[in-house]
């Protein structure tokens, strides 16, 4: 498989007072396009922020963050915020949509940095709803959405602009085993049937299970526990 | 869906603050809009003074009098074309709160200087030719219900007949118009018939009106008419009509600063709750200003986004505000009466246009700073904190 991320040298320290800590050093990971990881590991151990350097919404202390020749480190935040909007799909722990907002809307946001006109926007909204089972719920609030709803909204959201990679942060950290089960075959499907790479960072054993690969960080160093996924 | 379903869906999100905070908004702007058309009234004066003409008063105070001989005098001033006089008569109708803005004057060579009084030509010339007839403005007779051929009494509160009564008899002989803005919301009469029964002060006037050859000889001719009275008993004041208008208007203070302050409290209050309220507002989202983000919205368009909403909300309040404003002195001016004391009330284009301009100031101004918070929010910071 071609290779979608490469990371070169990856070091992130942060400065609290006096106190310089490193979450991880010279960290080094190539990322093939249409893999499925999931990323497993101690809290503290840096998994949020390997995510946000992945998604461009945090730069490295130092060494690279490059995805398909694109230094993303490098760009500058108007660049940064294009290439998210192109390249990157982001599931949240706890959803974040938008309240005011119904489904189709919440699903339509991305959209709005397209130049796609009303009716483009309408058909792909219908078509990401429907890819997650809620075509039937696209007029209704957050609020009046179960958990797993709203997550598969988010993922919906995640998926509109069609972006190559899935970035997703506990994404069932909030959800019962069911609904937690039915997001992960959702997200399953997604890389199966449209290629699209995913990188989920989870606490969660019997969530890291559906990924084709898991990898454990541990003290700024990765351990690869499972090469092919269990279900 | 685009970014203004964005803006109005966030703007109303929390309809009781909504509303709250338009209606404070609105409140300001119906007291800008009403004040601003109670003072376009009260300083029509001096927006319809002529260029060309001048007022002479009694340098101690234009309710002082002055010889009536000033006005062959200055008639003979180089640079003026024509000149009259009025006095202040203190006129009622029956009872002292029926109150009717009289003057004592010259008929012909009054009505010369003021061409802005539109008369029918026999009524002018019935003015001119009967000493007992009273020329009354449109609005104050259709007020009083008066036409022409009455006879009615006016009393003076300041003057008195040598017979020891206050009460004139007049014959209503002509009603006029004001030409376009010009009030005509007042009575004259002749001089003489009125001086002639004068218990005292007679052959004493209240003010010159000078109608120069042209403007540029304005401050000349001002010159000369202060000049020539000088060191008499009743030495002169003369300024421009214009001047003259707006001193008369100040004369109960300085109305200007008075609306500024009322204005200007208003709109500080409400520039502080608005502003403040904005913030809190604008920080409770910080979460979804950072998905938004992470999403790939751009800081520039969060940071139009917010200062959007901050000027719709300006805007929705300031709109609704000057629209009741416009309503509120529309309902005034045409209850009874009312343009008989307050000529031309209505909402003045200006106010409406400096309103609107005000509104999208208060906006940007309450805006600024959350637009700046929002624009310069870190995704990573924002979203650890959930």
């Amino acid at each position: 498989m071609a290779s979608l991320y490469e990371l070169k040298d990856l070091s992130k320290r942060y400065t609290r007072g006096k106190e310089t800590i490193t979450i991880f050093e010279e960290l080094t990971m190539s990322i093939p396009q249409g893999d499925f990881i999931a990323i497993m590991g101690p809290s503290g151990s840096g998994k949020t922020t390997l995510l946000n350097l992945l998604g461009g919404i945090d730069r490295p202390s130092s060494g690279s963050v490059e995805c398909e020749g694109v230094r993303v480190d490098k760009l500058s935040e108007g660049k940064l915020a294009k290439w998210r909007s192109q390249h990157v799909g982001f599931i949240f722990q706890f959803y974040n949509l938008m309240p005011t907002l119904t489904a189709a809307q919440n699903v339509e946001l991305p959209l709005l940095l397209t130049k796609l006109s009303g009716k483009q926007r309408k058909d792909r909204v219908a078509t990401a709803l429907d890819i997650v089972g809620l075509a039937d719920r696209k007029g209704h609030r957050p609020r009046q959405l179960s958990g797993g709803q709203q997550q598969r909204v988010a993922i919906a959201r995640a998926i509109v602009a069609d972006p190559k990679v899935l970035l997703c942060d506990e994404p069932t950290g909030d959800l019962d085993r069911a609904s937690a089960d039915e997001i992960l075959e959702t997200l399953q499907l997604l890389n199966r049937e449209l290629g699209k790479t995913i990188v989920m960072v989870t606490h969660d054993p019997s969530a890291a299970k559906y990924a084709a690969r898991e990898l454990h960080l541990d003290k700024g160093r990765f351990i690869e526990a499972k090469a092919e996924p269990a279900q | 869906m685009n970014d203004l379903t964005l803006i109005r869906k966030n703007l109303f999100r929390k309809k009781l603050r909504a509303i709250l905070l338009t209606l404070s908004i609105l409140i300001a702007f119906l007291i800008f809009g009403v004040l601003g058309a109670f003072y376009k009234v009260w300083n029509s004066g001096a927006e319809l003074a002529a260029d060309n003409r001048l007022v002479t008063v009694n340098r101690i105070n234009f309710t002082v009098t002055m010889p009536y001989a000033y006005w062959g005098r200055i008639q003979a001033v180089e640079g003026v074309e024509a000149a009259s006089f009025a006095n202040w008569f203190g006129g009622y109708y029956q009872e002292p709160t029926r109150q009717v803005q009289t003057f004592a004057v010259d008929p012909e060579s009054y009505l010369n200087v003021y061409p802005e009084l539109v008369f029918e030509p026999e009524q002018r010339a019935a003015f001119i030719a009967n000493r007992t007839c009273l020329a009354v403005g449109r609005d104050i007779a259709d007020f009083y219900g008066w036409s022409l051929g009455d006879r009615i009494p006016l009393l003076s509160n300041i003057w008195q007949k040598s017979d020891g009564s206050s009460s004139w008899e007049f014959d209503i002989c002509a009603v006029f118009d004001g030409r376009e803005d010009y009030p005509a919301n007042y009575a004259m009469f002749h001089y003489e018939y009125y001086n002639e029964d004068l218990a005292f002060n007679q052959d004493q006037i209240g003010w010159i009106v000078i109608q120069t050859q042209s403007a540029d000889l304005n401050a000349s001719v001002a010159d000369a008419i202060d000049t020539m009275f000088a060191n008499s008993p009743a030495e002169t004041e003369t300024a421009t009509e214009a001047a003259f208008s707006e001193g008369f208007a100040n004369q109960f203070g300085n109305i200007a600063l008075i609306l500024l302050f009322v204005v200007g409290s208003a709109f500080s209050t409400i520039l502080i709750i608005v502003g403040f309220t904005m913030v809190t507002a604008i920080n409770e989202r910080t979460g979804e200003i950072a998905v938004m983000k992470t999403l790939g919205f751009p800081a520039p368009r969060i940071f139009r986004m917010v200062l959007s909403e901050s000027v719709m909300l300006s805007l929705v309040g300031g709109l609704l505000g000057l629209g009741l404003a416009w309503g509120m002195v529309t309902l005034i001016a045409a209850a009874p009466g009312v343009s008989a004391f307050l000529p031309g009330l209505s909402m003045p284009q200006n106010v409406f246009i400096a309103g609107v301009g005000l509104a999208v100031l208060l906006g940007l101004l309450t805006g600024i700073i959350p637009a700046i918070n929002a624009q310069r929010v870190k995704i990573v910071t924002a979203l650890g904190k959930q």
